[in-house]
C-alpha cells in the first residue's frame, strides 16, 4: 500500500493556506526540519517566527499575534507543543478562545529513537481537557491536507497530532471534509473498531483477519477527537455486539476515555486498547514499539473475537 | 484619535482619582490586591492619560495602543483608569469579583471592556505583548505595546524567554514597565528569591533600559519620551515604586499584597484622598 509522509503533507498544506490567508503566521521552536514548518519559512520568510527552543513563550506570543488579527500555527513535537506549554495554552489561548493552531508533530511512539521524553502518550488527554479546544488526529497525508485547510478557516484554538512515520494513504482526495466527520474505513455489522492515526491501518488488518473467522468488523476513523462526534459514534455503534477503541496514546484520557464518556448511558460493551499507562522507550524501529506496547493487528484481533461473543 | 496630553500636574490629580476608584473597589473587609495596584497607579495614569493612543469611547479602534498587565493581580489599577475613561460603568467599582459584576480577579478580555488579553498566570503577559508588537511590525503599523510586569514575576522563566525574543525581533514598539516595588506576596523579594540588578540583566539581553521614580510624574513622562526615541530594540522602564503607595498604613507592608482594609483604615484613606483632592482643587 502507498505510504506518504503526514508532516510533509502538513508543511505543503500550510504553504498553500498561507497563500489563501495572508494572516497566517508560523512559529517554530527549532524543529522546523522535523515538523516541516521549514516549507512555510521558505515560502513566507516575513511571516515565519523562529522562537528558539522556548515553547512557553511561543504559545503566549501566538496568543498576542491572534489578538492583533493573525492566524498563528505553532510547531514542535507533540510532547512539547502541548505539555511544555500547557498553562500558556490554557491561560493565554484557550480562556479567551483565541484563533491559535497547535501542531504536535512526531506524536505517540513515532519518534521511536528518542525515547520516552520525546514520545507523547498524554497529549490528547491534556488538550481534550481544555474548553474551546478542537483536537484532531489525521489518518494519512490526504486527511492532513484537508485538516490544515479546515484549521485555517475555523475560529478558536485547535490541536493536530501527527505521526512522524509515513502512513498508508487510506483517504480519498475528492471526498469533502469537515471537522467532526467520522469516515467509515470499512463497513461491517458485528464489531465496531473506533481508531485514529496509525491504529486505523492496524484495525483494517485485524478486520481482514476477523473476516476469515466469519466476524464482520466496521472500522471508523475518529480523526476528530474533540468536539467528540457523539451522535455519529452512537449511530455507528447501533446493533454492534461490541465496540473497541484503539489508540496510540495512554488508555487514560484518550479516545477510549472519550468513547466511554459518550457511551456511558448506552447498553454496549467497550474495550479500550492503547498504551497501558506506561512511558515509551527507545527502539531502532517504530514497528518494534507498536509490538512492545501491544498495538498490533494480532492483539486487536483477539479483542474482536472477544467482543463478538458479548451478545 | 489623538493621544491625551495631560500635564504632569494634571496627571497627579488623575492618579488621586484613580486611587479613589481603587478604594471604592476595596470597601472594608473586601480582599483585594491593594499593594501592587497602588504601586503602579501613577504609571498607569501616565500611560492612559498621556502616553498611549487610547480612546475610552472607541475601545475596538485598530490603531489603539495596547496595555497589558502581565502582573495581572494589579489589574485594579487598570480598572480604576478604565472607569475614569468611561469604558466601564462607575457602578462596577462596587461589584469587584462578584458574579454580578464585570471586574474579574484577574484580567479577562471576555468579561471586561478595555482589557486586551487574559493574563494573571504570571510570566505570560510579556510574551503576549511580544506577539502583538511583532504582529504590528509585520503589518507595518505604528501601534505601540506596553506591558506592566512585576519584579517578583521575573522569577518566572518565561519572562526571560520573552525578553530574549523581543530583542531578537528588534521590537522597538514594545515597552516593558517593571513595577519595582521590592515586595511580593509573602515578603521582601531580596529575602525570598533575590532578583537583583534587574536593569543590568535586561540590558544584557539587548534591551534599552531606563530607570525612574515610579511616583514622580515628570520622571515617568521623561522615561516614556526617551523610550519613544529608541529605535531597533525594545525598552524596559524600571519604575522604582513603593508597594501600597498613597495609603500610608499599607506602604511597604507585604500583607497588603492581597489584603483587606479595616473600617478605620478605609476611613483614614478616604479622608486623606479627599483632602489631597481638595488641596489640588484650591490651587
Amino acid at each position: 500500500m502507498l505510504k506518504e509522509s503526514l508532516r510533509k503533507a502538513y508543511g505543503e498544506a500550510l504553504v498553500e493556506q498561507g497563500s489563501e490567508h495572508s494572516e497566517i503566521v508560523a512559529l517554530e521552536a527549532d524543529l522546523g526540519k522535523s515538523t516541516m514548518s521549514c516549507l512555510f519559512q521558505d515560502a513566507y520568510p516575513e511571516r515565519y517566527l523562529q522562537m528558539g527552543i522556548a515553547e512557553q513563550n511561543m504559545a503566549s506570543t501566538a496568543a498576542g499575534l491572534a489578538l492583533v488579527g493573525k492566524i498563528p500555527f505553532i510547531h514542535s513535537f507533540a510532547v512539547f507543543s502541548t505539555g511544555r506549554a500547557y498553562d500558556q495554552i490554557r491561560s493565554s489561548i484557550c480562556i479567551p478562545n483565541l484563533n491559535v493552531n497547535i501542531c504536535g508533530s512526531s506524536c505517540g511512539l513515532s519518534d521511536h529513537g528518542d525515547g520516552k521524553t520525546h514520545q507523547s502518550i498524554d497529549d490528547i488527554a491534556l488538550m481534550r481537557a481544555l474548553p474551546h479546544m478542537t483536537v484532531l488526529a489525521p489518518v494519512d497525508a490526504v486527511e492532513t491536507r484537508k485538516m490544515v485547510k479546515a484549521m485555517a478557516e475555523a475560529k478558536g484554538p485547535s490541536y493536530i497530532r501527527m505521526s512522524r512515520a509515513d502512513l498508508p494513504v487510506l483517504s480519498d482526495e475528492g471526498t469533502p471534509y469537515q471537522i467532526g466527520d467520522t469516515p467509515v474505513m470499512r463497513d461491517g455489522k458485528d464489531v465496531l473498531v473506533i481508531a485514529n492515526g496509525v491504529m486505523v491501518s492496524i484495525a483494517l488488518e485485524a478486520a481482514v483477519m476477523a473476516e476469515k473467522e466469519g466476524i464482520s468488523v466496521k472500522v471508523v476513523n475518529l480523526s476528530t477527537i474533540k468536539p467528540f462526534p457523539k451522535n455519529a459514534v452512537l449511530e455507528h455503534a447501533k446493533g454492534m455486539k461490541g465496540i473497541i477503541s484503539a489508540e496510540e496514546h495512554n488508555i487514560y484520557g484518550g479516545i477510549g476515555s472519550a468513547c466511554a464518556e459518550a457511551l456511558s448511558e448506552e447498553k454496549v460493551s467497550l474495550q479500550i486498547m492503547g498504551i497501558e499507562d506506561i512511558f515509551g522507550t527507545s527502539a531502532a524501529q517504530y514497528d518494534e514499539l507498536l509490538q512492545k506496547y501491544g498495538l498490533t493487528a494480532e492483539k486487536l484481533f483477539e479483542r474482536i473475537v472477544k467482543a463478538n461473543k458479548e451478545k | 484619535m489623538a493621544r491625551r496630553q495631560q500635564s504632569a500636574d494634571q496627571l497627579a490629580v488623575t492618579a488621586l482619582k484613580l486611587r479613589m476608584n481603587l478604594l471604592r473597589m476595596l470597601k472594608p473587609g473586601k480582599v483585594g490586591h491593594l499593594g501592587g495596584s497602588s504601586s503602579i497607579m501613577d504609571v498607569t495614569a501616565a500611560l492612559y492619560f498621556n502616553e498611549m493612543n487610547f480612546d475610552g469611547s472607541n475601545i475596538t479602534d485598530t490603531n489603539r495602543d495596547r496595555l497589558l498587565f502581565s502582573k495581572g493581580h494589579a489589574v485594579l489599577a487598570q480598572y480604576a483608569a478604565l472607569v475614569e475613561l468611561g469604558c466601564i460603568g462607575r457602578e462596577e467599582l462596587g461589584k469587584l469579583k462578584t458574579l454580578e459584576g464585570v471586574l474579574q480577579g484577574h484580567p479577562d478580555m471576555e468579561k471586561t471592556p478595555g482589557i486586551e488579553a487574559v493574563t494573571g498566570s504570571l510570566g505570560q503577559g510579556l510574551s503576549i505583548g511580544v506577539g502583538m508588537a511583532k504582529g504590528f511590525k509585520i503589518d507595518k503599523k505604528d501601534n505601540r505595546v506596553y506591558v506592566i510586569c512585576g519584579d517578583g514575576e521575573a522569577a518566572e522563566g518565561q519572562i526571560w524567554e520573552a525578553v530574549m525574543s523581543a530583542s531578537a525581533f528588534n521590537l522597538d514598539n514594545l515597552t516593558m514597565i517593571v513595577d519595582r516595588n521590592k515586595l511580593q506576596a509573602t515578603g521582601s523579594i531580596c529575602d525570598i528569591f533575590p532578583i537583583d540588578s534587574y536593569g543590568k540583566k535586561v540590558e544584557a539581553f539587548g534591551w534599552h533600559v531606563i530607570e525612574c521614580d515610579g511616583h514622580d510624574m515628570n520622571a515617568i513622562l521623561k522615561a516614556f519620551k526617551e523610550a519613544r526615541e529608541v529605535h531597533g530594540k525594545p525598552v524596559a522602564i524600571i519604575a522604582h515604586t513603593i508597594k501600597g503607595k498613597g495609603f500610608p498604613f499599607a506602604e511597604g507592608v507585604a500583607s497588603f499584597h492581597n489584603g483587606s482594609l479595616t473600617q478605620q483604615q478605609y476611613d483614614e484613606a478616604l479622608e486623606l484622598l479627599n483632602r489631597q483632592l481638595e488641596e489640588v482643587a484650591s490651587c
